[in-house]
């Protein structure tokens, strides 16, 4: 089974359009992979979809890089 | 009052994917109505539709954008890029080679329905889901029907005048008239205009059935859209996109472009009869005709071809032929009249600006594409009328004219010339 780190980069590559190989964990979405305000929004929801879960708004503002995210996931996703 | 010319063109079609492919179906007279492939449509009443394929807008477009986009977006800027090629803004390979004035340059492109997919996908997504709102954030912009033009204007840094005309079948039309106006009363330099549109969908070919205005010949897709047979059943719903540069007259000649045709007259009116049957003596068709001619100083006798809206529906098409006997007295008789819509269906909203390709094409090729699918006379159409059937005709064609005509009783009427100094 992937691991939490695997499916966030995975769905960080099919929604912004990027290289895997880009998508490091100091990578800023908007800064380095391009994101604008709504692509963000998007980001969140399928990390709420994929994991089941939902982000709180100010939980999600937190949230700027992949490395972020994948923290913020593995300590909220019930293992 | 400047003058108006078209300079650049772009066509997506089931019948051809670009303007040359566009021109080699019409000449050909072929047929673009397939099964749907886009969604099961194994219950529904129509299982075939002209859907566009072997189409990958990669090969223009970003892949990270068209993410962001709804078929429809898609359709609308990959033919800008078509017609912006052509008018000479890129060269071939998409690299800029004239700088327009962003602030006298603008996008008008119409859409009769807009993103009708993205709205299905995302209702459907909500209530199958938990009933959480996890709606997408590009849902709306990709749903609304303006963002054709959105995105043309922000694609090729489009600053002056943009917006949608929605007027259903007739928004195409609109969206032409529109931006020649702008052109010609000096509010802008260059305009990109048509129309694009993309409901090939369940809830798009569910409602349209719904109003039986589809053809349900699931027996015979090829000829199931025969405008003038006297077995027409309903029109095939098609998807799309056209465009149409236009630019005045001193700024295309400025810039050394290549001018394919004048637009001298266009006129709108209303029924103001029934929201989706033409008044069945074609009145406001007629006044849309006769306007449209009177504003380009021209004479019925003038005009060699008219591309009729001719949806290959029962009443639909009768009543415009009515109309055209009217406006057109006896010249009627010394026209070519088709419907192109007999080989790319319906394309709704785009239906004005591929079927303007058309008239284009026509003049700059002489010749009129044919009225397909033809097999028994209807004995309510007089039969001295040219309708060009099956086969294309050779025709020198200085003056052509577009029909459109949209659910609401909206008419718009383009009259095309060969630009001559």
């Amino acid at each position: 089974m992937a691991s939490i780190e695997e499916k966030v980069k995975q769905i960080i590559v099919d929604k912004l359009g990027v290289d895997e190989a880009e998508v490091t964990s100091e990578a800023s979405f908007t800064n380095d992979l391009g994101a604008d305000s709504l692509d963000t929004v998007e980001l969140i929801m399928e990390f709420e979809k994929e994991f089941d879960i939902s982000i709180p708004d100010e939980q999600a503002e937190n949230i700027q890089t992949v490395g972020q995210a994948v923290t913020y996931l593995e300590s909220s996703v019930e293992k | 009052m400047k003058r108006v010319v078209v300079t650049g063109l772009g066509a997506l079609t089931a019948i051809g994917n670009n303007v040359p492919e566009y021109l080699a179906g019409l000449r050909a007279g072929k047929s673009g109505a397939k099964p749907i492939t886009l969604f099961d449509a194994t219950q529904f009443k129509t299982q075939f539709a002209c859907e566009v394929s072997d189409w990958d807008p990669t090969d223009r477009l970003d892949k990270r954008e068209i993410r962001r986009l709804d078929r429809y977006i898609t359709m609308a800027l990959y033919a800008a890029d078509e017609a912006m090629r052509m008018a000479g803004i890129y060269n071939d390979a998409g690299e800029k080679i004239f700088e327009l004035d962003p602030d006298r340059s603008g996008a008008i492109v119409g859409s009769g329905i807009g993103g009708l997919g993205s709205l299905e996908t995302e209702i459907t997504d909500f209530t199958n889901g938990s009933g959480v709102p996890r709606y997408n954030p590009f849902m709306i912009p990709k749903m609304i029907a303006n963002m054709g033009a959105g995105h043309i204007s922000i694609a090729h840094n489009l600053r002056g005048p943009s917006y949608a005309t929605v007027s259903a079948c007739a928004s195409g039309g609109h969206a032409l008239a529109a931006a020649a106006d702008d052109i010609r009363l000096g509010r802008a330099d260059f305009m990109v205009s048509g129309g694009s549109e993309a409901v090939v969908t369940k809830v798009g070919v569910g409602g349209f059935n719904s109003m039986k205005a589809l053809s349900t010949r699931n027996d015979d897709i090829k000829t199931a859209s025969r405008p003038y047979d006297a077995d027409r059943d309903g029109f095939v719903l098609g998807e799309g996109a056209g465009i149409l540069i236009l630019e005045s007259l001193e700024h295309a000649r400025a810039r050394g472009a290549n001018i394919l045709a004048e637009v001298v007259g266009y006129a709108a009116s209303s029924d103001a009869y029934h929201i989706s049957a033409p008044h069945p003596e074609g009145a406001g068709a007629k006044m849309a005709m006769g306007n449209a001619l009177k504003y380009a100083g021209l004479e019925p006798a003038d005009v060699d071809y008219i591309n009729t809206h001719g949806t290959s529906t029962p009443i639909g098409d009768t009543a415009e032929l009515k109309a055209i006997q009217l406006a057109f007295g006896e010249a009627a008789y010394d026209l070519n009249i088709s419907s192109t819509k007999s080989m790319t269906g319906h394309l709704l909203g785009a239906a004005a600006a591929i079927e303007s390709v058309a008239c284009i094409l026509a003049i700059q090729h002489n010749f009129i594409p044919p009225t397909i699918n033809h097999f028994t006379d209807d004995p309510a159409i007089d039969p001295k009328l040219n309708l060009t059937f099956n086969k294309a005709q050779d025709r020198r064609v200085d003056v052509a004219l577009s029909n459109t005509f949209g659910f609401g009783g909206h008419n718009s009427a383009t009259v095309f010339k060969r630009f001559v100094d």
